[in-house]
C-alpha cells in the first residue's frame, strides 16, 4: 500500500519541517522535551495517515498544528505540572517580537541552544542532530558507533542541564554572537569530519553524517547570511564532499588529491562551492573584513578543484592562503598543510626541513609521518621512509588509510 | 531570575603571605574581589558571599549513625579544596557565566557554577 512518491514526500517534509516544529514548540512550551516530543508523535501520525489521506496542503502547518495539540495534550495529562507549564506558556508568550520587528527565526535560537558553550561536544553534537537534523536517537548513536542507550543519556542528560541551569532559548547579543557562532560552526564542521573522515569504525567515509552537516550548513547559511564564516564553512564542506567518490578506490583503498580522478569529483558541488567562494572573495574586497579560517580553508579548496590536474594546481596561491590561514591559526597542523605546499614549489628538501621541525608537537599524529615519508620518499631516502610509513601505519585509525600506507611503503626500493 | 552557586577552588594549603610581592598581590586580589562584590551589589545580583578558612581547619561529621562521628578534615581529599564562594542570582545561565568570569579574574581562581534547585525542579523530581 505504500507509495513511493508518498513516502519520499513524507520525508523530504520532515527534513525541512522538523527544525521549525521543534523549534516553535520549544519557544511557546519552553520545554526541549515536551516540544522533541510532541514532534516525534505528529511526524509519527503524518507516516501513518498521509499514505491513506494523500499530504494535506501544508505539510508544514499542518504538522506544527498536529505537535502543538499532542504537547498541550501531554501537559493536561501531567495535570500536577500543568501549572508550571501554563506559567511557561505565558512567560514565553509574553517575550515573542514585536511582530513589525525583524522576525528572528525559532531554529536559530534552538541552533544557539544545542551548541552552547556550557555543554559538551559530544552533548552539543547529539543535541544538534536530535533537535535541529531530526535524526533519530538510534541514527545519531549508530553513527557515533555508541549502545543506543548511551546516546539517549547523554541527550537527557543535556536536556536536564539546559533546563535546571537556565540555559536560554535565544539568539546571543551582537558582541558575543561572533564567538558563539563560531561554536556552532565548530559542530556543524565537527559533524562533517566525523563522517568524511570516520575516526573509528570500518568505514572510510560515514555519508549520512556528512550529508547531515551539509544540511546544518545550508540551514545556517539561510538564518546568518550575513556570516562570511557561515558561508566560508558550507563551503568547505561542500568542495570537500564532492571529492567523496574519487577518495576511496574501489579496492577500498584511500587514494589522495594527487592521484583522484577529478572526472569523477561532483561537478555540482564544485561549482556551488566554488560560487561562495567567489562571493566570499568579492565581499572581502568590498569591506567586508579579513576572511577567517573556514573562507580560506574554502578558498584553498577552490584553488585545488579549478585545477585540471595536481600539477597544474597554482601551489603558490594555496601557499599565500596558508600563510594568512597561519597568521590566525599558528597551530602545528596549519603548519604541516602549508610544508605540503612548500613541497610543491621549493621542493620535498626545504619541506621536510620544516616538517621535521614540526616533528616533537605532532609525533603522535599519523599525518605527520606520513608527509615525512611522502618527503622522503621524495628524495629518495627509502630506509627513512620506510621507517615514517611505519610509524604511519601503526598510528593511522582508518583501515582504508592504512592500506594506501602499506602499499607506498611497500612500493619502496631499496 | 535563577540562583546559582559559584565556587571558588583553590589549593589546600594557601600560600604563605611572606614576600612582600605576595602580600602586595594578596592586597590586589581582595581589592579585586571587593570591587567585584560591590558591582553584584549595585547590579542587584548579590545574595551571599565570603572566603572560607583553609580546607585543614573543616571537620567532617556523619550524624546518621546512633552517635555522630566527628572526623578532621575535609570530607573529599582532593588536592584542590572550596576556597570561597558567592550566591547570586541572575537571568539565565549565560548571565551567570560571564560574572563568573568577571569573578574569576578578580580572585585568581577557577569558578564552578551551578544552579540551585528550584520549586520545578523539586516537583519534577517527586513526579519522576
Amino acid at each position: 500500500m505504500t507509495d513511493p512518491a508518498v513516502e519520499a514526500a513524507i520525508a523530504r517534509v520532515h527534513r525541512e519541517e522538523w527544525a521549525r516544529v521543534v523549534a516553535a514548540l520549544t519557544r511557546r512550551f519552553g520545554d526541549l522535551d515536551i516540544a522533541e516530543e510532541a514532534a516525534a508523535e505528529a511526524f509519527a501520525v503524518a507516516v501513518e495517515r498521509w499514505p491513506r489521506d494523500g499530504l494535506p496542503p501544508n505539510p508544514g502547518g499542518w504538522l506544527s498544528t498536529t505537535a502543538t495539540r499532542r504537547a498541550i495534550d501531554r501537559i493536561r495529562r501531567e495535570s500536577q505540572r500543568m501549572a508550571k507549564h501554563q506559567a511557561a506558556l505565558m512567560l514565553h508568550d509574553s517575550t515573542r517580537p514585536d511582530p513589525s520587528g525583524p522576525v528572528e527565526d525559532d531554529r536559530l535560537r534552538l541552533v544557539f541552544t544545542c551548541c552552547h558553550p556550557a555543554l559538551s561536544m559530544e552533548a552539543r553534537v547529539a543535541l544538534t542532530l536530535r533537535l535541529i537534523g531530526g535524526l533519530t536517537v538510534a541514527e545519531i548513536a549508530r553513527a557515533f558507533l555508541v549502545q543506543e542507550t548511551t546516546m539517549a543519556q547523554r541527550i537527557t542528560r543535556a536536556k536536564t542541564k539546559i533546563r535546571a541551569a537556565h540555559i536560554p532559548y535565544r539568539v546571543p547579543s551582537g558582541q558575543d554572537i561572533h564567538e558563539r557562532l563560531a561554536g556552532v560552526l565548530a559542530v556543524v564542521y565537527l559533524i562533517f569530519n566525523e563522517g568524511y573522515l570516520a575516526s573509528q569504525g570500518k568505514d572510510l567515509l560515514r555519508v549520512d553524517l556528512t550529508e547531515e552537516a551539509i544540511r546544518l550548513g545550508r540551514l545556517l547559511l539561510v538564518l546568518v547570511p550575513e556570516d562570511g564564516e557561515v558561508a566560508g564553512l558550507l563551503a568547505l564542506m561542500l568542495l570537500t564532499d564532492a571529492r567523496r567518490s574519487a577518495r576511496v578506490s574501489a579496492t577500498g583503498e584511500l587514494v589522495t588529491l594527487q592521484e583522484q580522478d577529478r572526472g569523477a569529483w561532483d561537478r555540482g558541488l564544485i561549482v556551488e562551492g566554488q560560487e561562495l567562494v567567489r562571493e566570499r572573495v568579492r565581499a572581502v574586497a568590498a569591506g567586508a573584513g579579513p576572511p577567517g579560517r573556514y573562507q580560506l580553508l574554502a578558498a584553498i579548496n577552490a584553488v585545488h578543484t579549478v585545477a585540471p590536474s595536481s600539477s597544474d594546481t597554482d601551489w603558490s596561491q594555496v601557499l599565500t592562503l596558508y600563510d594568512r590561514l597561519a597568521a590566525l591559526d599558528p597551530s602545528p597542523i596549519v603548519r604541516l598543510n602549508r610544508a605540503v605546499a612548500v613541497a610543491e614549489l621549493d621542493g620535498p628538501a626545504v619541506a621536510l626541513a620544516q616538517v621535521d621541525r614540526l616533528a616533537d608537537g605532532l609525533d603522535a599524529y599519523h599525518a605527520l609521518h606520513a608527509t615525512r615519508a611522502d618527503l622522503l620518499r621524495r628524495l629518495g631516502r627509502s630506509a627513512e621512509s620506510r621507517t615514517a610509513y611505519d610509524r604511519a601505519i601503526a598510528l593511522a585509525a582508518n583501515p582504508a588509510e592504512r592500506a594506501y600506507l602499506t602499499r607506498r611503503r611497500d612500493q619502496l626500493r631499496g | 531570575m535563577a540562583r546559582y552557586l559559584l565556587s571558588v577552588f583553590g589549593p589546600t594549603d594557601p600560600p604563605a603571605s611572606g614576600g612582600s610581592s605576595s602580600r602586595s598581590e594578596l592586597l590586589q586580589e581582595w581589592a579585586d574581589t571587593g570591587a567585584f562584590n560591590d558591582k553584584l551589589q549595585r547590579e542587584g545580583h548579590f545574595v551571599f558571599a565570603d572566603g572560607l578558612e583553609p580546607a585543614s581547619t573543616a571537620t567532617t561529621v556523619d550524624g546518621r549513625g546512633e552517635r555522630p562521628v566527628f572526623t578532621d578534615g575535609p570530607y573529599l581529599e582532593t588536592k584542590e579544596h572550596l576556597g570561597g564562594f558567592w550566591v547570586i542570582e541572575a537571568a539565565d545561565l549565560d548571565e551567570a557565566l560571564a560574572l563568573a568570569a568577571e569573578g574569576s579574574r578578580a580572585c585568581r581562581g577557577a569558578v564552578e557554577v551551578r544552579p540551585f534547585n528550584t520549586p520545578e525542579s523539586i516537583q519534577a523530581l517527586l513526579d519522576s
